[in-house]
């Protein structure tokens, strides 16, 4: 029997580390998941979470490796720690998924989403949107006589914050992106 | 050295690279052209099945019976589709098949077209993997990865779709051995830091328990060897769940029986007062856990699994290992002897004079007095009658396979099968006609309900045609029987829609296929039936005619742990509380 390939748990941070901390605090964790981009992936993915029952705060994915064909998803989603762990060890378990890495526990990682915002207005609240999004940092990427489109890139809270200051003076229309998240170091 | 063939034969050839000697199918229009190659071949044997449910379910009882995959192939849409509920019921008992279905042109694919359906959409959450092949030149690839899949690490179902256009198309074959198996390799081996953690509590351990599953019997015949190895050599005793039995022999003398809702009232207890619990291969089931606050509370719970998600998911492991069954026993066994194969005598002394204090309450006692059958009556003769014989057991769902599953001992693995996750009605007599199929001397039973055997009773056509000999102990009480003992437990005995209304005549059923009908309701016929069964050389429709309103037990009800156990009629009156009562 002991011919057999072994292979491990890629790292000891990935779906296969067990030991787990059993609280009832609900807990909000980043997940990169690289899987192999073949066709239903995604749904595989999401089916997961809808059939299981468990949530999904934001999602994003996209091919990262056009030649392996690889894409990461990074979901960001909440639950009691168990859940959690069930969570990724649930991933691990779908075929074409390579790797589960949960970004919140395994180390410092920075997380950054992308927002577009059409804000409308005249006069005196139009020059307070473009100070406000001068304090920001977010860029103006179309104008209109009555219409700003706002690019701001940060962590889902500031973005929160930019599309609360901006609904009154005008707040039109929100697409943002998700949540992309990297370890920090090597 | 390549060889181009139509994806039709590739699918053929594979099949045949693969070692499959058997498939279950239903023929359609798109799979005619593999169809038309199985027609032009010999070296694998097609089974007509009467409806793909039965074709899974046969594949099922084969794979289950022989321990490798089980190959199935049916048409696109409604062949599909059919197959969903066979599909589901693998994929919870982690049965490793290949189930090839045939679908419309890629071309025609979204287009509504006739008899198409979303397949790999649809079987999604109810196979393994799933795969659409829309390039003949990737196929013969995928259907040696289907094998890899359904056959590694847990095992479970895959299904291929296969177009018609790529079934007609040519490309270069691609053999077993050149195919990509991707990164798909569970990891079989244990942590040998968690391993020695388990020897050490196992040696220390004052009252453990074994607690065995389908694992075991997954694993192969040496999981089982290493099992009984270690649980004769500690002396700790043994409990199974419903899936594991025969992995330790019931014969051996450290058998609990099994444990569960409907388990024995020794296996039961000792999990509740046990110090240490090691689960091999089992998944801690609601069946399984009763009240899970209430669970075993004094216990260390070491987990043997090679599925990391049924770790921790509903209760909590003390020492988890994730591996395959047989390889972590033999590492368990190699640290157990190299450390001195020390045990706790005085302590397990004591535990098993608990454990026959336990047994002593004889909890599956029962009275065989009147004219009427008691069913466990009939089950306790065909067992006197059958055991000595070379025996495969097959069960539906319901009263029946509880009584199956208690009354009928298990010396090896491999010889039953029985619906457990998903208790699908309808299970039993397919999959006899798969592990016939596989063991063509053997003796094949399928210990059935009126009711769940009237659910794919089509397959008495396919019993007949093949002139397989299998025997259908069906225990006739006219009723859904556990929905019945529910509804009295549970809603004010109003037996709402559990009767078997307008029930056909099993004699003449059977005759009109060919096969031979017996009706028994005198309990002083039983043996003669039985043996008149026995002897006959055919399919045999035994229609045993039992009590009506006999109850199941013991039984653990739904909201209680396992220690609160109710044995008999007399204790059950509201046994069920309303917490109990939301429980399935």
């Amino acid at each position: 029997m002991s011919a057999l390939k072994i292979k491990k748990g890629s790292t000891k941070h990935s779906a296969y580390n067990l030991r787990p901390t059993f609280s009832d605090k609900i807990e909000s964790h980043t997940l990169a998941i690289v899987v192999d981009n073949e066709p239903g992936v995604l749904a595989r993915v999401i089916g997961l979470f809808s059939g299981r029952g468990y949530n999904i705060d934001s999602l994003t994915v996209a091919e990262i490796d056009h030649q392996g064909h690889q894409s990461r998803i990074t979901i960001v989603t909440t639950g009691t720690p168990q859940v959690i762990e069930q969570i990724k060890a649930q991933l691990g378990r779908i075929v074409p998924v390579h790797d589960v890495h949960d970004l919140t526990v395994e180390g410092a990682s920075v997380e950054r989403e992308l927002a577009l915002l059409k804000v409308a207005g005249e006069g005196e609240k139009r020059v307070e949107a473009l100070r406000l999004a001068d304090i920001f940092r977010a860029n103006v990427v179309d104008s209109t006589l009555d219409c700003f489109v706002f690019e701001i890139t940060g962590t889902p809270d500031k973005i929160d914050a930019f599309a609360d200051l901006m609904r009154p003076l005008g707040l039109a229309e929100i697409a943002r992106t998700g949540v992309a998240a990297l370890p920090r170091g090597r | 050295m390549t060889r181009q063939m139509t994806g039709a034969k590739m699918v053929v050839q594979a099949l045949k690279d693969q070692g499959v000697d058997v498939v279950f199918g239903y023929p359609g229009g798109a799979v005619l052209p593999i169809y038309d190659e199985v027609f032009q071949q010999n070296d694998i044997r097609h089974i007509l099945v009467r409806h793909e449910q039965g074709a899974v379910h046969a594949a099922e009882g084969y794979a289950r019976s022989t321990g490798k995959p089980g190959v199935v192939l049916v048409t696109s849409g409604p062949g599909a589709t059919n197959a969903v509920t066979g599909l589901t019921d693998a994929l919870m008992d982690s049965i490793p098949l290949v189930v090839l279905t045939g679908q419309v042109p890629t071309f025609m694919i979204g287009n509504d077209a006739f008899q198409e359906a979303d397949t790999v959409g649809i079987t999604r959450p109810c196979t393994k993997h799933n795969w659409l092949v829309s390039d003949t030149k990737t196929l013969s690839g995928t259907l040696h990865q289907a094998f890899h899949v359904a056959t590694s690490g847990r095992p479970g179902p895959v299904l291929v779709d296969i177009p018609k256009d790529v079934q007609f198309a040519s490309a270069d074959y691609t053999p077993p051995q050149k195919a990509r198996l991707d990164h798909y390799q569970p990891q079989v081996k244990g942590d040998m830091d968690a391993i020695t953690e388990l020897v050490v509590a196992l040696e220390k351990a004052k009252r453990p328990v074994f607690y065995t599953g389908g694992g075991v019997i997954n694993s192969g015949p040496a999981a089982s060897q290493l099992l009984r190895e270690l649980v004769d050599a500690t002396g700790v005793p043994v409990t199974s769940t419903l899936m594991g039995l025969g992995a330790y022999p019931a014969k051996g003398k450290n058998w609990l029986g099994m444990l569960g809702m409907h388990g024995l009232y020794e296996a039961n207890m000792a999990m509740h007062d046990c110090d240490l619990m090691i689960n091999i291969g089992a998944r801690f089931d609601d069946r399984i856990t009763g009240r899970v606050d209430a669970f075993s509370p004094g216990s260390k719970k070491a987990h043997i699994d090679i599925d990391p998600s049924s770790i921790n998911k509903v209760i909590r492991a003390d020492i988890p290992i994730v591996g395959d069954v047989g390889h972590v026993l033999e590492d368990v066994l190699k640290v157990w002897k190299s450390r001195g194969r020390k045990i706790n005598r005085e302590g397990l002394q004591s535990w098993w004079a608990r454990i026959e204090d336990w047994k002593k309450v004889n909890c599956l006692a029962y009275s065989q007095t009147g004219k009427t059958i008691k069913p466990q009556h009939a089950l306790a003769r065909l067992e006197a009658l059958t055991k000595d014989h070379d025996r495969y057991i097959c069960t539906e769902v319901g009263q029946h396979q509880m009584w199956a599953a208690q009354y009928l001992t298990f010396d090896d693995p491999n010889r039953w099968m029985t619906s457990g996750g998903l208790g699908t009605m309808g299970y039993g007599f397919p999959a006899s006609i798969g592990a016939q199929i596989a063991h063509p001397d053997a003796l094949v039973i399928n210990v059935a309900g009126e009711a769940s055997w009237l659910m794919n009773m089509q397959e008495l056509g396919t019993a007949a045609q093949y002139r397989l000999p299998v025997k259908q102990f069906i225990l006739n009480n006219e009723r859904l029987g556990m929905v019945r003992q529910w509804q009295e437990l549970l809603h004010g005995e109003r037996y709402s829609h559990s009767w078997s209304e307008a029930l056909p005549d099993f004699v003449k059923l059977a005759e009109a296929f060919g096969a031979k009908g017996i009706l028994c309701k005198d309990p002083g016929d039983l043996d003669d039936a039985i043996m008149e069964m026995l002897n006959y050389d055919g399919p045999v429709l035994f229609d045993c005619l039992v009590e009506k309103h006999e109850n199941c037990f013991p039984m653990i009800p739904s909201g209680e742990p396992h220690n609160k156990m109710l044995l008999g009629e007399a204790s059950t009156k509201d046994a069920i509380g309303s917490k109990g009562a939301v429980m399935v």
